[in-house]
């Protein structure tokens, strides 16, 4: 008996010292089966007019590598089985030797789990910021762009931070595209249309919210089933509308066309309904009239909603391109997104790149500006809304 | 009750919005019709006071139309193209970004930047990186180097090389060009050849390559807003029970977080296609309001870019037939969208 206990002790710090071993042989030939993978990728991405010497050195670096990939492999293999033997032969002196060595197995996987876990964790991070390198790139090379000199951007090296600043190219750009008149028009257009757009959409959404009348449901049912056409099938109509109505190349053809906005009736109604309606009784029984209850009870309690109302539409009247083109593209009337693809009208081919990217910058400037302050409301209303402007 | 003396008040705040609706809304959509049924309809004519028969040539003429074709096949092929490839980068993001916890936001914040973007200015920077400025087609580079060296200057590289034999005598040929572009900077970088990509030359599958390219970076940050959003809805509680269960990662990924996540993965592909079908500024913005490379005007063109084409033309019967088959896409593609996840979603 006492004899059997010293073997299994024996055994057991064996089987100990086995499967750490094991651990480290299995973790590094993964390294070298790694390492062995990206030297050949980015041997393969540099292959073309390689010389001799520099193709036996890199031959010969990876078959070090490949070798060391098959060494601890080997090795690996010959722990597993030394461990299969051990247990063999534990078993063979007492039956619950297995139990008994399951201390050491777990303490392996919890190793195994936590290093699995930082390699996965690093991997992801990899992932996402080269994701975020791509995503950011364009901003970053239309500021570069718009800083340099034509000639510097003619180079065929490229640089990536100009040699000398040219702010002047804003100053170019600013009256290339008479982008203060284009600011002022989309400012106007945008206040305007968004101020009214959210007078009636209030006063609509209360309607459908509180107040009681003949058809409702119906009514609201039919509204939400506008939703599903494509706006291109009124466009035809409605610039027909505005032709016989002589509104074209006037500010009114930008702003009453899309004033109701089905969707953002829906958002505010929604909202107003989780307002509870005893607010609304004890109001009447206190004699306010329905509009002060509005304006001083629902309007403040659903702000935020409107807030991301007010920033989307906005960001509409900053974006809009195609109705503005058809409508009113005339020199006084211009939004800046046409102003913008009209003065620069090429995209390819010989174009003086710096001037035009300064312009683009100018333009995405408030963008950036309302977006950095005003995250919160405009991602709310994004993943709410799934619309765009 | 409180409100029955004032039912007429309901109107009267309704008022607006409805005859707004009216006009803008209800009366083009039965308008749309009457002008898609009246042959050859156009704004001229009828100002005239041409009268017009009703009749289906307009759709006729719209679908034997090669232009409408070509429109048809780049706003397919662009769905096709756009739609998958995004929706899986952005599921891929939205779950690595949801099993993060350092930088989360930072990159959050990051991914969604492009949503805040003007289409047509933002597609101008993206035709800035890929064109080539001073694209020329070298027919003799060694004429062309000598000639250059005894002016005093430095001969500039020739890429996509090619030996050329006439009478005989074999010329090297190939494209210089001032600056080839970041992209094309990047390919060369990495021993690739550069490609043409937007300019005068240019083949349609590198085109076709750009317009996905910004359209996806595009549409990336609304899907992974949506599926984030639902992720985060998860209830953790089938992440740890499946951990105890010993499941994979893969495992985890293919069998709890896809099926429930379901219903956002649907409505980001529907609205994906939705938005696909009627994609028409994000091409403005690379190729102009040309729509197409120097030289091939409508080569890219969209259906949408096609309705705007004949309404800008006064043919307002060719547009609304036209809008109405648009509208008929979307309807048939939405349905079958519904038909599949009905089948796959898990509520």
């Amino acid at each position: 008996m006492e004899e059997n206990k010293v073997k299994l002790s024996k055994l057991k710090e064996k089987y100990n010292k086995s499967q750490n071993l094991n651990d480290i042989f299995h973790w590094t030939y993964v390294a070298f089966l790694f390492a062995f993978v990206v030297y050949v990728l980015f041997f393969l991405l540099s292959y073309k007019n390689v010389s001799n010497t520099t193709l036996t050195i890199n031959i010969i670096l990876l078959s070090i590598i490949f070798l060391g990939f098959v060494v601890f492999f080997v090795l690996d293999l010959l722990k597993k089985k030394e461990l299969k033997q051990i247990r063999i032969d534990g078993k063979n002196i007492d039956r619950h030797f297995n139990i008994m060595i399951e201390e050491f197995e777990l303490r392996s996987i919890e190793r195994n789990s936590r290093i699995t876990k930082a390699i996965s964790q690093t991997f992801i991070y990899v992932f996402l910021v080269f994701i975020a390198i791509i995503v950011l790139f364009p901003f970053y090379w239309m500021l570069n762009s718009s800083l340099k000199s034509l000639e510097e951007y003619k180079l065929s090296t490229p640089t990536f931070w100009p040699k000398n600043i040219l702010f002047s190219n804003y100053k170019d750009a600013y009256n290339t595209a008479n982008l203060g008149t284009l600011f002022l028009n989309t400012l106007y257009v945008g206040l305007v249309s968004t101020i009214l757009s959210l007078i009636i959409t209030v006063i609509t959404a209360f309607a459908f919210a509180r107040l009681e009348f003949k058809g409702k449901n119906t009514l609201f049912a039919a509204l939400l089933a506008t939703m599903m056409i494509p706006g291109e099938l009124f466009t035809i109509t409605n610039y027909a509308t505005v032709s016989q109505l002589k509104w074209t190349g006037t500010y009114t053809v930008l702003i009453v066309p899309f004033l109701v906005s089905v969707f953002y009736i829906y958002l505010l109604r929604q909202n107003f309904l989780q307002i509870p309606n005893e607010l609304y009784l004890a109001a009447k029984v206190d004699g306010t009239s329905d509009m002060k209850y509005l304006l001083k009870v629902m309007v403040p309690l659903s702000l935020p909603t409107l807030i991301s109302i007010t920033i989307l539409k906005m960001m509409g009247a900053w974006n809009s391109y195609v109705w503005p083109n058809l409508v009113a593209n005339d020199a006084a009337h211009r939004l800046i997104t046409n102003g913008l693809r009209n003065s620069f009208t090429d995209s390819s081919g010989d174009v003086n790149y710096p001037i035009q990217m300064a312009a683009v910058a100018l333009v995405s400037l408030p963008l950036f500006l309302v977006f950095i302050f005003l995250r919160k409301y405009i991602m709310k209303g994004v993943s709410r809304s799934g619309i765009k402007g | 009750m409180v409100d029955s003396q004032h039912k007429w008040k309901a109107w009267v705040y309704l008022a607006p919005a409805l005859i707004l609706l009216l006009v803008f809304t209800v009366w083009p959509i039965i308008n749309t019709f009457h002008f898609a049924f009246l042959n050859d309809y156009s704004s001229l004519g009828s100002n005239g006071g041409e009268t017009y028969q009703f009749g289906i040539s307009n759709f006729t003429k719209v679908i034997t139309y090669r232009g409408f074709l070509t429109c048809l096949k780049n706003t397919a092929l662009l769905c096709v193209l756009t739609v998958p490839l995004s929706c899986f980068l952005a599921l891929i993001i939205a779950v690595f970004l949801n099993s993060i916890t350092k930088f989360s936001k930072l990159l959050q914040t990051i991914f969604f930047l492009p949503y805040v973007t003007n289409t047509i200015a933002i597609g101008m920077v993206f035709a800035m990186m890929f064109n080539i400025v001073g694209l020329r087609y070298q027919s003799d580079y060694g004429k062309y180097c000598q000639d250059i060296i005894n002016a005093g200057g430095t001969p500039k590289e020739l890429f996509l090389a090619q030996e050329v034999i006439r009478d005989g005598v074999t010329y090297q040929t190939g494209y210089t060009a001032d600056s080839w572009g970041i992209i094309n900077n990047f390919l060369t970088f990495l021993k690739f050849d550069p490609i043409i990509w937007i300019n005068q030359g240019s083949s349609y599958s590198a085109n076709i390559a750009v317009l996905v390219i910004y359209i996806v970076w595009n549409a990336l940050p609304f899907k992974i807003l949506i599926l984030l959003g639902g992720l985060q809805s998860v209830n953790k509680q089938y992440y740890d029970a499946a951990k105890i269960d010993g499941a994979s990662r893969l495992t985890i990924f293919g069998r709890i977080t896809v099926p429930l996540l379901s219903p956002m993965i649907a409505y980001v592909v529907i609205t994906g296609f939705i938005g696909g079908f009627k994609e028409y500024t994000s091409v403005v913005g690379i190729y102009g309001t040309s729509l197409g490379p120097t030289g091939e005007a409508g080569k890219l063109n969209t259906i949408v870019g096609y309705i705007y084409d004949a309404l800008a033309k006064a043919n307002y019967g060719v547009a609304s037939a036209a809008s109405l088959i648009l509208f008929l896409i979307i309807f048939a593609v939405t349905l079958v969208n519904l038909y599949v996840s009905n089948k796959k979603v898990h509520y």
